[in-house]
């Protein structure tokens, strides 16, 4: 390696790997981080990065994102969702298989790595298909897909309605020490909805989707857990139900861990009726209600939640523009995750700035057994800088993913990544002049 | 015309898209707009210039006879020019969406679009993208304004006030959009609204709706001043909601020992397309307390006054 070394002088080190909460700076050389310590000197030919008032911890990882690529070039591919991982302070992302063609054999996903080799400005780790073309009939090639680079299995957006071919995919998972990742939903319950069932569905006149049809779904895939001790995690979990059922799982000794996305822990269905019917809200698993927002929170921090989850799911805007009910769900949020994170719950000490770093980095890695999510001298220099205080306005000329579906679009929000660094390189420098509207923050 | 326009401080928004979003005043100025209209249309010349030389496009993307009709009948009363289509005939068959079939109407200037739609909030997103009045004339199974403001109308001639009265609406809550725009209205206005119909087709949360709801009819009806009967939507219905008709109408429909249960000066309603002998029984449809067909006369004068009060600018009288 030839870069040249990058210091970090004078931040907040975050570092919950290590119970690391205090001003010091932060040397990567060679790729690696070299040392975290107090008054380091900067080396000879090292760029130096102030970063007083600023915090500095280990890249995010997002477990749950959609790159679209191949199959959907026109949402987003592997180099834009890159970019836009990297602006959000995210080194390590892992990506569904849900592409055109499935991710579900060898080839497929020798095909991926070689486009995340030539493309891809930070880690991304692929996720194979539990079944065949996510078809729910068949296994996919779960052993020579592994051999080939998958972190994690899953059929995300495509439930295995059937218990005894999930029953099967676990036991055959445990072999290659492969999680299974559920994206728990009983496809009959759930049919033709559009938003979450409540009040708000029945005064909008939009089919809905019970909370039953995620904690059902949840119920039977722990008992197929406790079956067959594969270590489970459950995508995107919405429902206080859910997690009262992984809970309690947990306690019995079931290997299971889950995720939340930003937007089920700041959202609501209300939104959907007071936007009349914007389709940036409407998501899969729906928004649901206040309470369950509030027992996500209340999940967070009691360890419930190991991770914080983007399920980035970027689809264009002509896909956007249709009525409710014909739109695609899903919406980006590798962009626009820390500072509505931030926002929603530093100012109202919900979270500790080392919680929320833990829930953003070192807590996935745990959760999938992936190296990072630590500062540690000697790993790969995965580092982000990000403040609490500055602003960040979120416009469609800014936006690094090639899709624009946030319902935070024309936003501005507490919380900003500064500088993203993937193995001892900067891949994202905050740039004032591509957010016009921000020019004015501190009147806001 | 006589029609001036009533209590001038109430001001409307650009669109009719739902009751939910409309005040009691606004309510109240619909209805009371449509007394000016209903006259007009017991004149022998039916018909007033107020509307000359505006446009009114009428997109009907779901079948419908009556309201289409009214629709028609309204804009030509107030001499406004007018164009109609459906879903077969446009370009949605040839795979355009509603926002570009939209825009290209709007390239040709209408005043007014009056839309039927199978989704819900389909007139939303036409009225956050054009700049021409929006008039929901039915959004899937979300709301049908103009239906609850002539319901209303028909109930206040009939009863001479909405607020205090007792109103069952009852059968396919699930499906109706007649039923979400009228339990929102006449809650607003002051009336007593209790909802009835099998469990499987009473939408979730709805009694947090202000309505008192409940599962047999006879406890709807009972005392009842209005006996609303809603339409069974067979075609959305699914084979879910209850096991077939004859079981619907023994248990749910309204016969004429159940009328009896209500006030004797009771009135009957149903919005149509009528299931005889499903959610109704004929001898009750056609009886002396039926104001179904008060209902279709209702619908021009308050789409009148709707179009009036949303189009008809009055610096141009």
């Amino acid at each position: 390696m030839t870069d040249k070394p990058i210091l970090i002088a004078g931040g907040r080190v975050v570092d919950p790997s290590r119970g690391v909460d205090q001003v010091l700076d932060v040397l990567m050389k060679d790729g690696v981080i070299a040392r975290v310590g107090e008054r380091i000197a900067a080396p000879k030919g090292a760029d130096v990065f102030y970063a007083e008032g600023l915090v500095v911890a280990p890249g995010f990882v997002d477990l749950h994102v959609h790159f679209r690529e191949p199959g959907f070039e026109h949402k987003e591919t592997i180099a834009t969702g890159t970019a836009s991982a990297a602006a959000g302070g995210y080194t390590t992302v892992c990506c569904m298989a849900n592409t055109d063609p499935v991710i579900d054999d060898a080839p497929a996903v020798a095909f991926l790595v070689r486009r995340i080799r030539e493309t891809a400005k930070i880690r991304v780790l692929p996720i194979g298909a539990v079944t065949k073309n996510l078809e729910g009939k068949e296994l996919s090639e779960i052993g020579l897909m592994k051999a080939e680079g998958i972190v994690a299995i899953s059929d995300d957006g495509k439930p295995v309605s059937n218990g005894q071919l999930m029953r099967r995919a676990m036991e055959y998972a445990s072999m290659f020490s492969l999680p299974v990742v559920v994206h728990a939903e009983d496809p009959h319950l759930a049919q033709g909805g559009a938003m979450n069932e409540g009040l708000v569905s029945t005064r909008l006149g939009l089919p809905g989707m019970p909370n039953a049809a995620e904690s059902a779904m949840v119920a039977r895939d722990l008992q197929i857990a406790a079956l067959t001790g594969t270590p489970l995690h459950f995508a995107h979990v919405s429902t206080k139900e859910s997690l009262a059922l992984i809970r309690q799982a947990r306690a019995s000794g079931v290997k299971v861990t889950c995720e939340a996305t930003p937007h089920h822990l700041t959202l609501t269905d209300d939104a959907v009726s007071r936007s009349r019917y914007d389709t940036n809200y409407k998501m899969n698993p729906p928004l649901r209600t206040e309470e369950d927002r509030q027992a996500l929170v209340d999940a967070l921090n009691d360890g419930t939640i190991d991770a914080i989850a983007t399920d980035h799911a970027p689809h264009h805007p002509d896909e956007k523009a249709l009525e409710f009910a014909d739109a695609p769900f899903g919406i980006i949020g590798l962009e626009t995750a820390l500072p509505v994170l931030v926002d929603a719950f530093l100012p109202a000490k919900v979270l500790s700035v080392s919680r929320l770093v833990e829930l953003l980095s070192t807590s996935p890695c745990r959760a999938f057994g992936l190296q990072g999510g630590t500062l540690a001298e000697g790993v790969s220099a995965d580092v982000v800088v990000f403040s609490t205080e500055n602003k960040t306005t979120f416009t469609a000329e800014a936006l690094e993913s090639r899709s624009r579906n946030t319902p935070w679009l024309g936003r501005t929000l507490r919380g900003r990544v500064e500088r993203t660094y993937f193995g001892g390189r900067e891949v994202y420098r905050y740039d004032e002049s591509r957010r016009r509207p921000a020019a004015a923050p501190a009147s806001r | 015309m006589s029609a001036s326009k009533p209590a001038a401080t109430t001001k409307l928004g650009k669109d009719l898209l739902d009751i939910d979003s409309l005040t009691k005043d606004e309510i109240q100025l619909y209805l009371d707009t449509a007394e000016s209209m209903w006259e007009i249309n017991k004149r022998s010349i039916k018909k007033v210039p107020t509307l000359r030389g505006k446009l009114v496009a009428n997109l009907f993307f779901e079948s419908s006879t009556r309201t289409r009709f009214s629709f028609e009948i309204a804009e030509r009363r107030l001499s406004a020019d007018s164009i109609s289509f459906t879903a077969a005939g446009s370009s949605v068959s040839k795979g355009e969406t509603l926002l570009d079939t939209a825009k290209n109407l709007m390239a040709m200037a209408p005043d007014a679009i009056v839309i039927r739609h199978q989704r819900s909030g389909a007139p939303h997103m036409l009225a956050r993208e054009l700049p021409c009045a929006i008039v929901n004339a039915g959004d899937g199974a979300h709301e049908h304004p103009t239906q609850a403001l002539l319901d209303a109308f028909t109930i206040r001639r009939r009863k001479g006030r909405l607020a205090g009265l007792r109103v069952a609406i009852c059968g396919d809550v699930l499906h109706s959009r007649v039923a979400r725009s009228n339990v929102s209205l006449l809650t607003k206005m002051g009336a007593d609204v209790t909802l009835s119909g099998p469990r499987t087709l009473m939408p979730v949360g709805v009694e947090q709706y202000g309505a008192r709801c409940v599962n047999r009819i006879e406890a709807a009806v009972e005392d009842a001043d209005v006996v609303m009967m809603l339409r069974v939507q067979k075609e959305r219905g699914g084979g879910l909601g209850y096991p077939n008709d004859r079981e619907f109408f023994e248990l749910f429909g309204l016969t004429p020992e159940r009328r009896r249960l209500a006030r004797r000066d009771a009135i009957v309603m149903h919005p149509g397309p009528m299931n005889r002998g499903v959610e109704i029984d004929s001898s009750v449809a056609d009886g002396p307390d039926s104001a179904i067909l008060d209902q279709v006369e209702a619908g021009v004068a308050i789409r009148m006054a709707v179009l009036y009060l949303l189009i008809g600018s009055s610096g141009e009288e």
